[in-house]
């Protein structure tokens, strides 16, 4: 019922990716809007709740394979994370752990704490970051979906990249500090946040992609996403070590990243350099996904 | 934030949800509505939360055109608004009813 | 990183051998029963990806060390403003770099290293989330900073009067910056007293069983977080 085939992942609501991800009729909603589990101090400061206060939780099916799926509503207060809000993530994330589904599906689309609660948001996503890696330290992996209008940002920002797999749209933007806050900080000259084409190549599904913070970049299509799924149960069916050698290894990735890219402040540098081409952020999202391989 | 209920007559929905269902989010010029059971058969329950003041007449109008519509009657709407124009209420409670319909 | 050295003094009185490079501590200290490994950060630092891979690395080599079976706990030192703000920690993945700093936290957590936080100064958003939020207890030491944002900030961004704010923290918790806010919704451990014998404090933290994430019960016990726990739990036995 929620399901239209073709459908923008960007434009649809929390509720249509759940239904357009899933297996047709096999989601199964966990504390859903009917418990009017609502935010009290949205309440208390006179502001409009949500039912389900901007996340779905619940379980369903990825060609048959269950999977614990949690999908934040970014139209709603930008799908900040404030205490009833974290709590469904975090009780969605520890039963996971106790059900082992094949993959916790984490449709992340946040700004990151909502700052009506904000002391309650930073706790709950500290009680989210402890509890996916307790799933992870279960060997199940949890895979991020990045293509919603808030993107991934503070908080969220890191939760995504504590995932073991990051299926992002050219659309979806990943980061830690919005650009609207480094420009109210640090001043226009250092981010202008109104250009958009330039906040799309220092934070977009194209850059995240071209660094391998992306695993895979898809069309601004549910149905992508949903395909996107279906390989990672594949390509990526457990949770990524945590030997020494395997923290060591990112160390040493990330490290050299540090290096390489000390003065990166554009994707543009970055496409420059591995001749990507300078029409690298015009192009669709399967040529800029072939002429990447055609580099590697 | 402001609210009310309007209990209002209408005809028995005829085949009735299973389960709880939320239609639309509560976004800026935009309104979300929870669809459940519970009144009588021909009796269909209203309860709003509304950002917007002064405008409980424009609800109520809204709604009894709704009711005259369809069948609604065994049914409860509860809606958050976040200060919604009525023709985006209409195509909300339009979108529900669809969603009803909908095997 | 002066006032850290009294602050190192006091608590190891056994000895500690800390230094401090760009505002990252690394080093150990004395308890009566061994010594422990010390990494954190210091002068209100913004952590930037560089800070990031100094603590990451300070981790791992801490996990690397051993000895085998018997594995050091770690005190961790937050003293930081908060990420650092700028558009080239934003293109190289400033939030990557503190994801893989809480993996190494946790890689030692699952490891046996007991992990303890002090918070010494400031210890704000970001830059507390990626390891000083991720410790096994968390205390806040006297004239502690914690928050996510200022009130006149947030007063800015949710368009909620600075007045009203000010009138609605006198009685919730749940946004006003304060380390006793934070106690209260139990997202800080203990408060230690100036008076307070901090070495002996310590050493019952460090030594202490480490037990799951237990902070969201404790904010239902103290009254400063009533739902998360048990709205956690109900969406664990929904049907």
């Amino acid at each position: 019922m929620n399901r239209i085939p073709g459908k923008s992942y960007r434009e649809a609501t929390a509720r249509q990716r759940v239904a357009g991800l899933l297996d047709a009729d096999s989601f199964a909603e966990w504390v859903g809007p009917a418990a009017r589990a609502t935010s009290p101090h949205l309440a208390a400061l006179g502001l409009p709740c949500s039912f389900d206060d901007g996340v779905v939780v619940g379980q369903g099916r990825v060609e048959e394979a269950v999977v614990t799926i949690i999908a934040q509503e970014g139209q709603f207060n930008g799908g900040a994370v404030g205490e009833v809000h974290g709590a469904k993530i975090r009780g969605a994330l520890q039963r996971a752990v106790r059900e082992r589904p094949t993959a916790v599906v984490f449709c992340i689309d946040s700004g990151g704490v909502r700052l009506h609660e904000a002391n309650a948001g930073l706790l709950a996503i500290s009680e989210i970051m402890r509890a996916l890696l307790a799933v992870q330290g279960a060997g199940i992996p949890v895979w991020a979906l990045v293509g919603g209008s808030c993107g991934a940002f503070g908080g969220m920002g890191i939760v995504a990249r504590l995932c073991d797999a990051v299926v992002m749209s050219e659309e979806g933007r990943l980061g830690l500090s919005g650009p609207e806050v480094i420009e109210t900080v640090m001043g226009v000259e250092e981010f202008d946040a109104r250009d958009r084409a330039l906040v799309w190549r220092v934070t977009g599904g194209k850059i995240r992609r071209t660094l391998g913070e992306a695993t895979v970049l898809v069309e601004d299509r549910l149905s992508a996403f949903r395909a996107a799924l279906e390989s990672l149960r594949h390509s990526c069916p457990v949770a990524l070590p945590r030997t020494l050698d395997a923290l060591q290894a990112v160390q040493d990735q990330l490290t050299a990243r540090a290096t390489r890219e000390s003065d990166l402040r554009d994707g543009q540098a970055l496409w420059d350099r591995l001749g990507l081409g300078a029409d690298a952020a015009w192009m669709d999202t399967a040529q800029f996904n072939r002429r990447l391989q055609e580099l590697a | 934030m402001e609210s009310f209920q309007y209990d209002l007559p209408a005809r028995p929905c005829v085949a009735l949800p299973v389960r709880a269902e939320l239609w639309g989010v509560v976004s800026s010029g935009n309104l979300e509505v929870l669809v459940e059971t519970g009144p009588p058969p021909d009796q269909c329950r209203f309860q709003v939360e509304t950002s917007a003041h002064g405008f409980s007449e424009v609800w109520q109008a809204v709604l009894e055109d709704f009711v005259t519509r369809h069948a609604v009657g065994g049914l409860s709407f509860s809606i958050h608004d976040a200060g919604a124009t009525p023709a985006v209420v209409s195509l909300r409670l339009e979108q529900a009813m669809q969603s009803l319909k909908a095997p | 990183m002066e006032g850290k050295r009294t602050l190192f003094d006091r608590l190891f009185p056994g000895g500690h051998g800390v230094s401090c490079v760009g505002q990252v501590l690394r080093g150990w200290g004395a308890t009566t029963r061994g010594r422990v490994h010390v990494i954190g950060t210091t002068d209100h630092a913004a952590i930037d990806a560089r800070i990031a891979l100094m603590l990451s690395q300070a981790v791992l080599d801490a996990v690397a060390q051993g000895p085998a079976g018997s594995p050091l706990p770690i005190l961790f030192i937050a003293d930081t403003q908060g990420q650092a703000l700028s558009r080239h920690e934003e293109a190289l993945g400033l939030n990557g770099y503190f994801a893989h700093l809480a993996r190494c936290v946790q890689g030692a957590r699952e490891r046996g290293h007991h992990l303890v936080t002090l918070i010494d100064g400031e210890a704000v958003s970001g830059g507390f989330l990626a390891f000083g939020l991720l410790a096994d207890a968390i205390v806040a030491l006297p004239g502690a900073e914690v928050r996510v944002m200022d009130l006149r900030a947030m007063a800015r961004i949710t368009r909620i009067s600075h007045d009203r704010l000010v009138a609605l923290a006198r009685t919730s918790p749940v946004f006003a910056p304060g380390a006793d806010n934070y106690w209260r919704m139990g997202g800080i451990h203990a408060q230690w007293r100036p008076d307070q014998d901090w070495a002996a404090l310590l050493e019952q933290q460090l030594y202490a069983a480490p037990a799951d994430d237990a902070r969201a019960d404790l904010g239902a016990v103290r009254g400063g977080r009533l739902l998360a726990a048990s709205l956690a739990r109900q969406v664990c036995d929904a049907p």
